[in-house]
C-alpha cells in the first residue's frame, strides 16, 4: 500500500467529519421543526403537500398511529413498484422495448427497494424501462430514505419528551425529510457528478460502429450497443439515502455511473455523509452533543480497523501471480483501473459499514480476509454508521443493551438520558437486536441445505459457502451489496430473499418504535452521582464490546467455515 | 384506531402519488435539463463521432485485436468482450483454479503478441475488470505494447511514447484514483480520427 493511499482515505475522513458537525446542526433544525434556511422557498411547496394530501400540521402521533402510518406508506410503496414492474412494457420511456418482470424477481425487487435493501437479483441495463428506474427506483430510494430518517427522529422525541405519548407527525417526518435534505443534496450531487461523464438523458440506447470489429468464430461483431437513461439522478440518492440499488448491473462500477477519481470520492463521502452526521443531530436533539459524538467516535472505533484489515489485505501480492511473471501488488481482478485497489478495499468497508450497499468493484474477486470485512461489518447489524436513521435506531437498541448490561455490573437500575430503561424496553430492544443472527443464520442453513441454494454459487469451496453467507447477511441486514458470482435470480432466492428482507427491516423498526412509545410516557430523572455517564471513554468501550458480542461472536462458526477457512487453506498453501 | 387507519389510507395514496411526481418525475426532468445546458456531451454519454456517425464512448472500453492497436484489459461480459449491453465482472476468486487458468491464458497470449518485451506483466493486463467495460489501462500497460505497435504501423518507439506521454492522465489534484490511459482515446489518435475531448 503506497503513502499516496493512506492519504486518500485520511482526507475521505477529514472531509465526512468536517461536515458532520453543519449537517448533523442543520438536520436537527429540520426535525425540531425549526426554520433551516431552505423553508423560505420550500415553505410553500411543503404546505402545499400537506393540503394537497389532508395532513394535519398540528396532528402528533402516539407510537401506535406512527407506526401504521409508517407501515401503511411502505406497503403502498411495494405495490407501486411490484406494479410498474410488472406493466413496464405498456408504459411510456421504455424505448428498449423491456419486458414485464417476472412476478418472483418483482416481488423481490419490490421489497428491496422499499425496505431500503435495494439488493439487485436484476440486471439494469438489460431490464429495466427509464420510467420503472425514475418513478420506480428513485422515488423509492427517497422514500426508504426518508422512512428510517423520520423513524429515528420520532425515537430521539421519544427519549426527550416526557408524561406524553405524542413523538410527532409521520408525514410532516417524510415530508421534511426529503424536502429539505434528501432533495437538496442530491441536486447538488448529481449535478456534480454529471459533470464528471455520469450520463442524463433520455435517448434511446446508442449504436456505435467498432473501427476495429470483433471476429468471433461464427459472426462478427461491428457495432457496440451503449447504453443510456437519467443515470445522474438516481446515482446521488443512491449514494446519499443509503439505498446502494446501481442504475447498471455492475452499480458504480461502471463508467458511466462513476466515471473519474473524483466522482468516486464524491460518492463515498456521499455514502458516509447521511449517517455519521445523524450522530451529531442526536446529540443536539437531546441537548447534549457529547452523547452524539461519543456514538460516532464507537462507530469509527469499530470501522478503522476492520477498514485498514480490507486494505491490508486487498494490498497484498499473491505468489499465484508473481509466478507467473505478473507485476503483482495486490489483485485488480473485478477492480477498474481509475479506482484501483485501495479505494475499491475502501469503499467495500464503506458501503457494508453503512447500510448502502453498492459496489465500485466485484467483492466476489476480494481475497479471503478482503470478504471477511463486508460480511463482518453487516454482522454488527448495519449500526456502525448503518443506514440513514436505520443505522442509529439499531445502534440505540445496542445502547440500550449496553446501559442494561452496565447497570446489572453495578446494580443500578438502568438509564439512559434521563429515562429508566425498564424490562419491556429490555425485552424490546432483545428482539430487535436478536432477530437479524437468526434470520441471516437460518437461511444460509437452508440455502446450503438445498440444491437451488448450492446451485447457485459462482466458485467452489469456501468460497462458495462465503457467498451463500454473504448473500442472505446483506438481505437480512438490508444492506444490498451481493458477492455477485452468486446468481440469485431464481424462485429460491427472490421469494424467500424479499422475506427475509421484510423481516430485516420491520423486525428491527417496529421494536424501535414500541420503545420510543414507551420511553417517551416516562418522567425525566436528573442526572446523580450514581448516574453512569453514556459519553465516557468507559462506556464506548462498553458499547463496543456488546456489539461485539452479539454480531461478531454468533457469527463467528459461520464466518469460520467461509472467508477464514478460505485465507488459512490460501496462507497454508503457500506455506506462510 | 381503526378509523384512524382508515383516515391514513387517503393520506398514503395521496403523498406517494405526489413524491412520486416530485422525486420520479420533476426531479430526473430538471436534473436532465440542467446537465443538457451546462454538460451537453458528457450528459450524452461521452459519445465520439466520426463522419457524423457515433464510433463509440470515451467512457465505455472497446476490445482491439489487431496489431496495430492499443488493447485494453480483459472484459468478462456474457456474450462477447465488452458487451456494453451487459456489464459484468468475472466474479472469480483468487482461490478458483479456474482464475488461475484465465490469467496464465492472458499471459501466455500476452508475451506471445509482444515478443519484445521480457519484463513483468502490468497486473491490469491480464486481469478482468469489475465493469467488464474499462475503459483505461495503467500507463505500465500502455508501455508493454509500444514495440509492438510501432512494428504494425511502422512507426518510431519514440512516436509511439509520445503519444502515451500526451494521453496518460495523473492522479487528479495528485491526490485521487491512481494515474491511467484510455485506450479508444490512444487508438483515435494513432488512426488521425478527430477526437472530441473537450
Amino acid at each position: 500500500m503506497k503513502a499516496l493511499d493512506c492519504v486518500q482515505i485520511i482526507f475521505y475522513l477529514t472531509v465526512v467529519l468536517a461536515l458532520v458537525k453543519p449537517l448533523g446542526w442543520y438536520m436537527a433544525r429540520v426535525y425540531e421543526g425549526q426554520s433551516c434556511g431552505l423553508d423560505y422557498f420550500l415553505g410553500p411547496l411543503e404546505r402545499f403537500i400537506y393540503r394537497c394530501c389532508g395532513v394535519s400540521s398540528t396532528e402528533q402521533m402516539s407510537w401506535k398511529k406512527y407506526l401504521s402510518a409508517l407501515l401503511l406508506s411502505n406497503l403502498f410503496g411495494i405495490l407501486a413498484l411490484y406494479t410498474l414492474q410488472r406493466l413496464q412494457i405498456y408504459l411510456p420511456l421504455n424505448p428498449q422495448s423491456f419486458q414485464n418482470i417476472s412476478s418472483n424477481l418483482a416481488f423481490n425487487t419490490a421489497v428491496s427497494f422499499t425496505t431500503n435493501t435495494n439488493w439487485q437479483a436484476y440486471s439494469g441495463e438489460s431490464s429495466l424501462s427509464y420510467l420503472t428506474q425514475m418513478l420506480g427506483m428513485t422515488v423509492q430510494n427517497f422514500l426508504s430514505a426518508a422512512t428510517g430518517m423520520s423513524l429515528l427522529a420520532a425515537l430521539i422525541r421519544g427519549i426527550v419528551r416526557f408524561d406524553t405519548d405524542r413523538l410527532g407527525n409521520f408525514w410532516m417526518d417524510l415530508t421534511r425529510s426529503i424536502l429539505y435534505i434528501l432533495l437538496p443534496l442530491s441536486i447538488i450531487l448529481s449535478i456534480a457528478l454529471a459533470s464528471q461523464g455520469v450520463i442524463q438523458n433520455f435517448k434511446p440506447y446508442q449504436s456505435a460502429s467498432l473501427i476495429d470489429p470483433i471476429v468471433l468464430e461464427n459472426k462478427t461483431v461491428t457495432t457496440q450497443k451503449i447504453p443510456m437513461g437519467p443515470v445522474a439522478s438516481q446515482v446521488a440518492i443512491k449514494q446519499l439515502g443509503s439505498n446502494g440499488g446501481g442504475y447498471f448491473n455492475v452499480n458504480s462500477a461502471h463508467p458511466f455511473e462513476n466515471p473519474t477519481p473524483l466522482s468516486n470520492f464524491l460518492e463515498i463521502i456521499a455514502i458516509l455523509l447521511i449517517p455519521a452526521s445523524l450522530c451529531y443531530t442526536f446529540g443536539v436533539m437531546v441537548g447534549d452533543k457529547r452523547q452524539g459524538w461519543a456514538i460516532l467516535l464507537a462507530m469509527l472505533m469499530l470501522f478503522l480497523p476492520l477498514a485498514g484489515i480490507s486494505l491490508y489485505s486487498e494490498n497484498q501480492s499473491h505468489a499465484e501471480y508473481t509466478q507467473l511473471g505478473i507485476e503483482s501488488s495486490g489483485s485488480l481482478e473485478g477492480k477498474e483501473t481509475r479506482i484501483g485497489i485501495s479505494n475499491s478495499a475502501f469503499w467495500s468497508a464503506a458501503t457494508t459499514a453503512t447500510s448502502n450497499g453498492s459496489v465500485n468493484s466485484m467483492h466476489d474477486s476480494f481475497t479471503p480476509l478482503g470478504t471477511f470485512v463486508p460480511i463482518l461489518l453487516m454482522h454488527f447489524g448495519e449500526v456502525i454508521f448503518g443506514g440513514v436513521g436505520s443505522g442509529l435506531y439499531g445502534m440505540l437498541m445496542m445502547i440500550i443493551i449496553a446501559v442494561f448490561v452496565a447497570g446489572l455490573l453495578v446494580g443500578r437500575t438502568p438509564e439512559y438520558l434521563g429515562k429508566k430503561i425498564e424490562p419491556y424496553e429490555m425485552k424490546m430492544a432483545t428482539v430487535a437486536v436478536l432477530v437479524m443472527p437468526l434470520t441471516v443464520l437460518i437461511s444460509t442453513a437452508v440455502s446450503v441445505i438445498y440444491s437451488e441454494g448450492v446451485h447457485a454459487v459462482g466458485n467452489p469451496g469456501a468460497h462458495g459457502f462465503s457467498e451463500i453467507l454473504y448473500a442472505w447477511s446483506s438481505m437480512g441486514n438490508n444492506n444490498g451489496s451481493s458477492m455477485a458470482g452468486l446468481n440469485a435470480n431464481n424462485p429460491f432466492y427472490t421469494t424467500m430473499g424479499g422475506i427475509i428482507m421484510l423481516i430485516g427491516r420491520y423486525w428491527i423498526a417496529i421494536p424501535a418504535l414500541a420503545i420510543a412509545g414507551s420511553l417517551v410516557k416516562k418522567k425525566k430523572i436528573p442526572t446523580s452521582a450514581g448516574t453512569l455517564l453514556t459519553h465516557t471513554p468507559l462506556f464506548m468501550f462498553l458499547l463496543v464490546s456488546v456489539m461485539f458480542i452479539l454480531g461478531a461472536l454468533s457469527f463467528f462458526p459461520a464466518l469460520a467455515l467461509g472467508p477464514i477457512v478460505e485465507q488459512l487453506n490460501l496462507w497454508g498453501f503457500h506455506g506462510r | 384506531m381503526v378509523t384512524f387507519i382508515v383516515s391514513q389510507f387517503k393520506i398514503v395514496v395521496r403523498v406517494v402519488i405526489l413524491f412520486s411526481i416530485l422525486t420520479g418525475i420533476i426531479y430526473p426532468f430538471v436534473i436532465t435539463g440542467i446537465a443538457q445546458l451546462l454538460f451537453p456531451w458528457r450528459s450524452n454519454g461521452s459519445m465520439i463521432t466520426h463522419q457524423g456517425k457515433p464510433i463509440g464512448s470515451l467512457l465505455i472500453g472497446q476490445y482491439f485485436t489487431q496489431d496495430k492497436y492499443f488493447w485494453g484489459r480483459p472484459s468478462a461480459t456474457s456474450r462477447f468482450p465488452y458487451d456494453s449491453e451487459y456489464s459484468s465482472g468475472s466474479n472469480l476468486a483468487l482461490t478458483n483454479p479456474l482464475q488461475i487458468q484465465h490469467v496464465k491464458t492472458q499471459v501466455d497470449h500476452w508475451k506471445a503478441s509482444n515478443p519484445e518485451q521480457n519484463g513483468l506483466i502490468p497486473m491490469d493486463l491480464v486481469t478482468a475488470s469489475a465493469s467488464g467495460l474499462d475503459p483505461e489501462i495503467s500507463p505500465a500497460g500502455a508501455y508493454y505494447q509500444v514495440s509492438r505497435i510501432a512494428k504494425a504501423r511502422k512507426l518510431s518507439e519514440t512516436e509511439v511514447n509520445n503519444l502515451i506521454q500526451r494521453l496518460r492522465k495523473k492522479r487528479t489534484f495528485l491526490i485521487f484514483g491512481e494515474p491511467r490511459i484510455n485506450v479508444f482515446e490512444l487508438n483515435l489518435l494513432l488512426e488521425h480520427l478527430n477526437s472530441k475531448t473537450e
